[in-house]
């Protein structure tokens, strides 16, 4: 293929290398330089994809981010991205692209049906259509849509690039590096301030690459490249391309993506694909700029019609012509620059002009160089299906609203400027009261709610001049507030073209008879009659006019779309702009990765695994391990070919019968010391904890305010004023940021020390009617007899030559022991007790036994303590000490919690004995009531009992406390069973609890 | 992302903080009668205020102080920040 529409020279790209790029299958040439969107248009691609809605041919719209047309999906390295604007993917060899939205394929698209059909498909066609039979939607409406319509296809595999964050703090952030950016970067490096320049292009300068001005005798390229080099030089400033701000959050804070990769074929060793960049910034500077808007007219979406500054960035950028017979439709001076750059490469533009007797520096030199001015005149539709190939126009009168006789003439572009609109997206987020300026027809920002101000073209100041002067000024003014230093920049001699003002027409009347469609938002195929039919509707806010239409919802935000949405509505309602308001500016201001925001929080970094310090002996020893919060444990041993359920059988039978090993490091362990612990603890837990004597542990709950249990635990008195407090694995943290609040802020003269331990100590239960026999072995040197150490008591022990702490507690039910090692013993002391314990059959059991046991015992746990219940739902309620208040007291005498057919907990069991049942299905009492089925209660927790080996659950059953006894179905709908059952007490073991004390 | 000054530490970003709702909020003294309905104003009657309010933090991942902060709570500017010791003037 010869690059047919590439002109001999010129242009910012490197000639001397060619690039070799593919798109939809076909092998294309490009320059170093080019984007995807310059290289297509070089070979006559004009053609790229299919609109949203309709299915109408897409070509290309913009030259940059504002692009709403020219979205590809990407091959790059083995690799798929969709959602890509090809204006703004620089090419590189190997670039592989393909057209989204068409099906079969772009030439051919079944989906340019709903163009035929189009009367079917008004504003709102899809919420009145495809909501009725219900029935349809899922088998047949959704899957239509979805076969149709959508931006490209995201990549299921996972993502193998690396993508970082970076936390940055500078005094001046300032976005853009137009000749706004430059100038009040230069002046505020100048004195001295910490500078970041953020470029969203690759090649700085904005505008100054593509308009003819001249600045201190210099082209603006030139000037601009100058400054760059020496900004770059500047220690106090880091300047960046292919970096752009996005959102402005609170405090000054913004967020920059900086694409590092993806203008290369693959992404170099060691280096990230893409760096998200979280910037504090004492002041910033917006110098986002401008950009141009569309006139409305028919058919105003075939491709070949576009924006004239983006055919004239092709040229002046790109050395590429995006037509050869351009007709150029303005209402100002800007299209005059695009016509004469046509002419100065020999082509031969049309200007239509909507005004009628313009006159301007600009237009003399258009006129000087014979260019084809038609004044009053209007393109009243655009003709041709994939590619315009011609236009109607006409004359327009005075006021506008009457079109003369239509004349069709040839021509293979349409170049459209309907003057420019300030990108007012940062200054909006940042919580700037924008204001709506009459001179240009558009919002400008206003008052300023952050430590943000506006320069340049995005202020709606549009002279070079007039530019340069304020942002030098303002670069200066900030940075000197800051610095206390002052180096004035001389301002440079500054020429440009004198321009005219613009005329404030924006759509073309439709001819009679005639029913083209007017677009205004491209990318969602929104046009002048779906907005009518809205308002007629009875919407009248503009942001219930935008959801109802889609106006301004695309991936480009409405970037091009927006405001004419605005005229429009404020027409129709004969309101002005300014009282319709627009819609609210949402980050991203350009559509991000995923994979940028998430960064390195991808698998096992999106949360830190904690592991025990017996973690390598479990593994060896074929544990299957579970996440439990952020810490994996195992979850059981397996043996030979068991599954889950039989090796938990296993592991819990033993401790029943034998002596099991459990791992408890991950339990919560706050250390707690001071003369007033003791009065901590019994104002926090439910039970007095005043007279606990040293070496002995208690059973505590806690209350929230509310009533509602928090956590449960013991808590050993170590010394005198010294306290071992455990807390569930879940609540650890939470549990010490409740002590810590009530001890700073509710009883600071307690005079009391808390602080997490969790991490010091690794912990063994030991657990079974043989642990007695087996703590002897591990430590001979103390009496653990039940004499010695009886229930609930503590001591510290010698183990091998490693001090032990002993607490005997049970959570299994069972005669139990846990062993507490400083961590780094942990793994010591896990072998010395596998060892010790061969000779009784010990083994080591895992989390699923623990919950068997607890569960057939009927300890709650967390599964019961749910944010939900009170210590009376929990048969708890023997351990609210009536002598004293404590945190939550006072909430449980309100009226639910202290109602005589309060929920409690119950033993479930299935009549048939053999049918397990599933966590979370409802208690009912007839399981062939009428639907919705009274629901009495609910399964919180589910095992199969080893001591009587049957299913076994609990339930937390409404009035519990005389339902022992009756017969009840559980019933689970999301398994589609329904259970005969008994409900029995929830202590299914050892009602009477001898065996801890045994 | 707010930036709050921890009258300990100085300026810290918001994550690495966590919220404690009304800072003016005063717990009813343990032990003596209280109606009703000046505990259920304690425990869940907030005013939700729009504006200057006066909420509790907590430095987390920081030095774990509760901080008491001024802050506007449709605008997020914050006025002032003071130590738990601190009363609220
Ligand atoms: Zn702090």
């Amino acid at each position: 293929m010869t690059q047919s529409f590439r002109l001999e020279s010129g242009g910012l790209i490197n000639r001397d290398k060619k690039i070799s790029f593919k798109f939809n299958g076909k092998n294309y040439f490009g320059y170093e330089g080019d984007t995807l969107a310059s290289a297509l248009i070089a070979n006559g691609v004009h053609l790229i994809g299919r609109s949203f809605k309709y299915h109408r041919p897409r070509g290309f719209f913009g030259a940059g981010v504002d692009e709403p047309y020219a979205i590809v999906q990407l091959y790059r390295n083995g690799e798929t991205e969709p959602n890509i604007k090809a204006t703004e993917q620089e090419l590189f060899e190997g670039l592989e692209a393909k057209s989204v939205n068409c099906w079969p394929s772009v030439n051919f698209d079944i989906g340019a049906i709903n163009n035929f059909l189009k009367i079917f498909l008004p504003a709102g066609f899809y919420y009145k259509t495809f909501m009725w039979p219900k029935s349809f939607w899922y088998k047949i409406y959704e899957p239509f849509i979805r076969r149709a319509a959508g931006l490209g296809t995201a990549s299921i595999k996972h993502d193998k690039e690396r993508y970082e964050h970076k936390y940055e703090y500078c005094d001046v952030l300032i976005t853009g590096s137009g000749p706004s950016g430059l100038a009040s970067a230069y002046s505020a490096a100048k004195n001295g301030a910490k500078v970041i320049l953020a470029e969203d292009k690759s090649r700085f300068g904005g505008t100054l690459l593509t308009s003819e001005v001249n600045i201190g005798n210099q082209s603006g390229k030139e000037w601009a490249d100058s400054i760059i080099s020496e900004l770059k030089e500047m220690p106090n400033v880091t300047v960046k391309n292919r970096s752009q701000v996005f959102g402005y959050y609170d405090h000054n804070m913004l967020v920059m993506s900086e694409r590092i990769s993806d203008h290369l074929p693959k992404t170099k060793k060691f280096h990230p694909k893409q760096r998200l960049w979280y910037i504090r910034a004492k002041e910033v500077l917006i110098s986002s700029g401008s950009i141009e808007r569309p006139i409305v007219f028919g058919n105003n979406d075939t491709p070949g019609v576009m924006l004239s500054s983006a055919a004239k960035e092709y040229m002046k950028v790109y050395g590429v012509l995006v037509g050869k017979k351009p007709l150029v439709f303005t209402n100002n001076d800007s299209g005059y620059e695009t016509a004469i750059e046509f002419k100065k490469n020999g082509i031969d533009p049309i200007i239509l002009d909507t005004r009628k007797e313009p006159q301007s520096e600009i237009i003399e030199e258009a006129k000087n160089m014979n260019i084809n001015i038609k004044n009053s005149y209007v393109v009243v539709a655009a003709q041709g299906y994939k590619k315009v190939k011609s236009a109607d126009i006409a004359k327009i009168s005075d006021n506008k609203e009457e079109l003369g006789s239509i004349e069709n003439i040839e021509c293979d572009c349409i170049c459209v400027s309907g003057f420019w609109t300030p990108t007012i997206h940062l200054a909006s987020q940042s919580g700037n009261k924008t204001k709506f300026n009459e001179d240009i027809d558009a919002f400008v920002p206003g008052i300023s709610k952050q430590n943000e101000k506006t320069l340049g073209a995005a202020n709606g100041i549009y002279t070079l001049e007039e530019t340069l002067k304020d942002s030098f000024e303002k670069g200066n003014q900030l940075s000197k507030k800051i610095t206390n230093n002052e180096n004035k920049v001389s301002f440079p001699n500054v020429v440009e073209k004198k321009s005219t003002v613009h005329d404030k027409f924006w759509c073309v009347p439709l001819p009679k008879g005639k029913n083209y469609k007017r677009f205004l938002d491209f990318q969602n195929d929104v046009a002048v009659s779906d907005i009518e039919i809205a308002l007629k509707e009875g919407y009248r806010s503009i942001e219930h006019v935008k959801r109802y239409t889609t106006l301004g919802m695309a991936t480009d935000q409405g970037k091009t779309s927006n405001l004419n949405g605005l005229q429009l509505v404020s027409k129709i309602e004969n309101k002005v702009v300014p009282a319709v308001g627009h819609t609210t500016f949402r980050p991203p201001y350009s559509p991000v990765s995923i994979g940028a925001i998430v960064g390195r929080e991808v698998g096992k970094h999106s949360k830190p695994t904690r592991k025990s310090p017996m973690h390598s002996w479990h593994e060896k020893n074929n544990a299957v391990f579970v996440d439990a919060g952020v810490w994996l444990r195992p979850r059981y041993y397996k043996r030979g070919e068991e599954n889950l359920f039989e090796a938990s059988k296993r592991e819990a039978k033993n401790v029943r019968t034998n002596v099991g090993v459990c791992d408890v490091t991950t339990l919560g362990k706050i250390d707690i010391k001071g003369p007033d612990a003791a009065e901590l603890l019994n104002r926090v837990y439910t039970n007095a904890w005043l007279k606990l004597p040293v070496g002995k542990a208690r059973y505590g709950v806690m209350l929230r305010e509310d009533g509602i249990v928090m956590d449960d635990g013991t808590t050993t008195r170590i010394s005198e004023n010294h306290y071992h407090m455990t807390t569930t694995t879940a609540q650890a943290a939470n549990v010490l940021s409740h002590l810590e609040y009530y001890l700073q802020l509710v009883w600071p003269e307690l005079n009391v020390n808390v602080v997490s331990t969790t991490e010091q100590w690794a912990g063994a239960a030991i657990a079974g009617p043989k642990s007695r026999e087996l703590l002897k072995k591990l430590f001979p040197k103390s009496d653990v007899t039940n004499e010695g150490l009886p229930f609930m008591g503590y001591m510290e022990g010698d183990l091998f030559g490693v001090k032990a702490k002993i607490f005997r507690i049970s959570f299994s039910g069972e005669l139990a022991y846990e062993v507490n090692v400083e961590s780094d013993n942990g793994y010591f002391m896990w072998e010395k007790i596998i060892e010790a314990g061969e000779e009784f059959g010990i083994q080591p059991y895992g989390t699923e036994a623990l919950s068997t046991l607890r569960i057939e015992m009927g300890h709650v746990a967390g599964s019961e303590l749910d944010g939900r219940t009170i210590p009376y739902d929990n048969s708890l309620e023997g351990l609210l000490s009536k002598k004293k208040d404590f945190i939550g007291k006072r909430s449980l005498s309100r009226r639910a919690f202290a109602a005589e057919d309060r929920q409690k907990i119950v033993g479930v069991v299935p009549l048939d004995k053999k049918t397990s049942i599933p966590e979370g299905s409802h208690l009912v009492k007839d399981a062939n009531a009428p639907l919705p089925n009274p629901k009495l209660g609910y399964i919180s927790a589910s095992c199969w009992s080893v001591e009587h080996d049957n299913p076994f659950s609990l339930a937390i059953l409404k009035d519990g406390k005389n339902m022992i006894g009756e017969k009840l179905f559980v019933m689970s709908p999301l398994k589609n069973k329904v259970i005969p059952v008994e409900i029995v007490s929830s202590h299914y073991v050892d009602p009477k609890g001898e065996r801890v004390r045994s | 992302m707010l930036h709050i000054k921890c009258p300990h530490c100085g300026i810290r970003s918001q994550n690495e903080f966590s919220y404690g709702g009304d800072a003016t909020i005063k717990r009813p003294e343990l032990g003596k009668e209280i109606s009703d309905q000046d505990w259920d104003n304690f425990v869940y009657n907030r005013k939700s205020l729009r504006g200057k309010h006066w909420e509790l933090w907590q430095h987390l991942s920081g030095c774990r102080q509760w901080i008491k902060v001024q802050r506007d709570t449709a605008t997020h500017e914050i006025f002032k920040t003071l130590k738990a010791n601190e009363e609220i003037s």
